[in-house]
This record gives structure tokens, sequence and C-alpha cells, in this order.
């Protein structure tokens, strides 16, 4: 299922800050995406981030086959003693960590800036 | 391409609005819409909305995944009603949501221990937290219907 399209519609961008690996997330990530979504983890794993942002501003929708993706890369985060956190998550988002009882296992932060500092 | 029985492609009976979708992640956005905007002019709140339609699209990925075994062009029908139920005639909305694939054991539909950190396997979980009713049943044909419930007031 994974395809450029899908990878180009939810995956905006990665820039570096410091020691820290900023991956921008955009749409609506659900079954279509996610797999795409996986990827991208992959990719960015291979140059060892010490921190790993992960802006979501910009993602509408997240549903559980999302989330796995997330709560993969988090596994290897902790996994290779990198830090993993997740910034600007809006409130229809925030609510599947909060149904999933997510919200305290994750480091989420209300803006890349908050999450950086 | 095969022919799909048309018996197996009778619509839900009685039902305010419908959708027919082939298993296809890529009309789950059309079925996000869809229920939105629906529940909404049934009478429900914007959040009440968003958490109802994570729930749909929870149990059609499972369809996807789980009774068709992946995206295929056979159908799934979400049907959604504003009825009246209970003792006390309590507004809900009701959503239908029938497959034709495989039949699983329904007892066997389950939410999994939170706990364990692991990607994967809590739609159940979140179908079950946001819905006030879950029933699955078997279809007598082939496939299942899920009915969903959630009360207004």
């Amino acid at each position: 299922m994974a395809d450029s399209s899908c990878s180009q519609n939810i995956i905006r961008g990665v820039r570096h800050q410091g020691k820290a690996m900023i991956l921008e997330l955009g749409g609506e990530i659900d079954l279509k995406c996610s797999a795409a979504l996986k990827a991208k983890f992959a990719e960015l794993y291979k140059q060892n981030p010490q921190v790993l942002v992960v802006n979501m501003e910009k993602v509408e929708f997240l549903d559980s086959s999302g989330l796995a993706s997330l709560v993969g890369a988090l596994k290897w985060c902790r996994q290779n003693d990198s830090e993993f956190k997740l910034a600007g998550l809006c409130k229809r988002v925030k609510s599947i960590f909060e149904i999933c009882k997510l919200e305290s296992i994750f480091q989420i932060y209300d803006s890349e800036d908050e999450a950086l500092s | 391409m095969a022919k799909i029985d048309a018996k197996k492609s009778e619509s839900l009976t009685n039902t305010q609005i419908e959708l027919r979708i082939h298993a296809n992640p890529d009309y789950l956005c059309v079925v996000r819409t869809a229920v939105r905007q629906t529940v909404c002019i049934f009478g429900l709140q914007e959040d009440k909305a968003e958490s109802i339609t994570l729930a749909v699209v929870e149990a059609l990925t499972n369809v996807i995944r789980h009774s068709y075994g992946g995206p295929c062009e056979k159908p799934i029908i979400v049907g959604l009603n504003k009825i009246c139920c209970g003792d006390k005639n309590r507004p809900a909305v009701e959503i239908v949501i029938r497959d034709f694939g495989k039949q699983v054991d329904t007892e066997a539909i389950k939410s999994r221990d939170l706990d364990e950190l692991r990607p994967g396997g809590v739609g159940v979980h979140i179908i079950h937290s946001v819905m006030d009713e879950v029933e699955f049943s078997h279809a007598d044909d082939c496939g299942t219907q899920l009915r969903l419930l959630k009360y207004i007031t």
C-alpha cells in the first residue's frame, strides 16, 4: 500500500536543528498512508538521530494504523537511546492518544519550539 | 473480474444514508467526510462526531484487513440512521457496517491489553471506547454486520 503519492501526501519534509531531526507530517494518516510513514521512519533510523521530533501541526486525522507507526518509532528510539517527541497535535489527533491511554507514554508538546527547547 | 452476487449486494433496509465502497483504503476519506457531516446533522456535537468518525474508520480498516484479507473490489456498506431506541425512546445515531468477507468468531473480537506498548491491535478498543453499544453478528449468506450506537442525549 505504500506508494510515492501517499508519501508525498503525508510527509512534508525532514529538517535538522542542532542534534534534532524533525519530521514534518501533514494530511490524513490512515490505512492508505500508514505504510508510507512506517517506511519513512525506517529510512530515518539509518541516520541514528539523537532526538527525533515529529511535527504534526498539519496532521488533520490519525487512526490506529498511523498511531501504530508512531508507537513503532517510539520503541525504536527507546531501544536506541534516542528521544522521541511529538509536537503540535490538534484536538482531534490528540484524542486517539487519550482513548488508547498513550498520552502519558509519548512526550507530547504543543509546538515544535517547545519540543526543541 | 469476479461477478458480485446480486443478493450479496442488497442494500441495508430502511437506511437514511447509505454508502457503498470497495474495500479500498483510498475511499476511507470519503466515508470520513460523510460520517462527520451526517452525525452532526443528526444532532451530535463536533467532538463526538470526530470520535464516531474515528470508530467507523477503525471498523472499516478491520474489514479491509481481516474480513477481506487486504484491499479488493468487494463491497463494504455503511448505513447511518437517526433512531429512537430503548425504554425511554432515546434518540441515537445508529451506524451499520456490512461486509461480505470471511466470518470470524464474534466472541473472539475483543480489545487487547493496552498496558503492553506495541504497534497495532487497538481498533476494537477504540470502537468500544467511543460507542455506547457495539454488536457484531453474522449475516445469513456471508460476512459480518457490525452495529454501532451512540446516544445523542
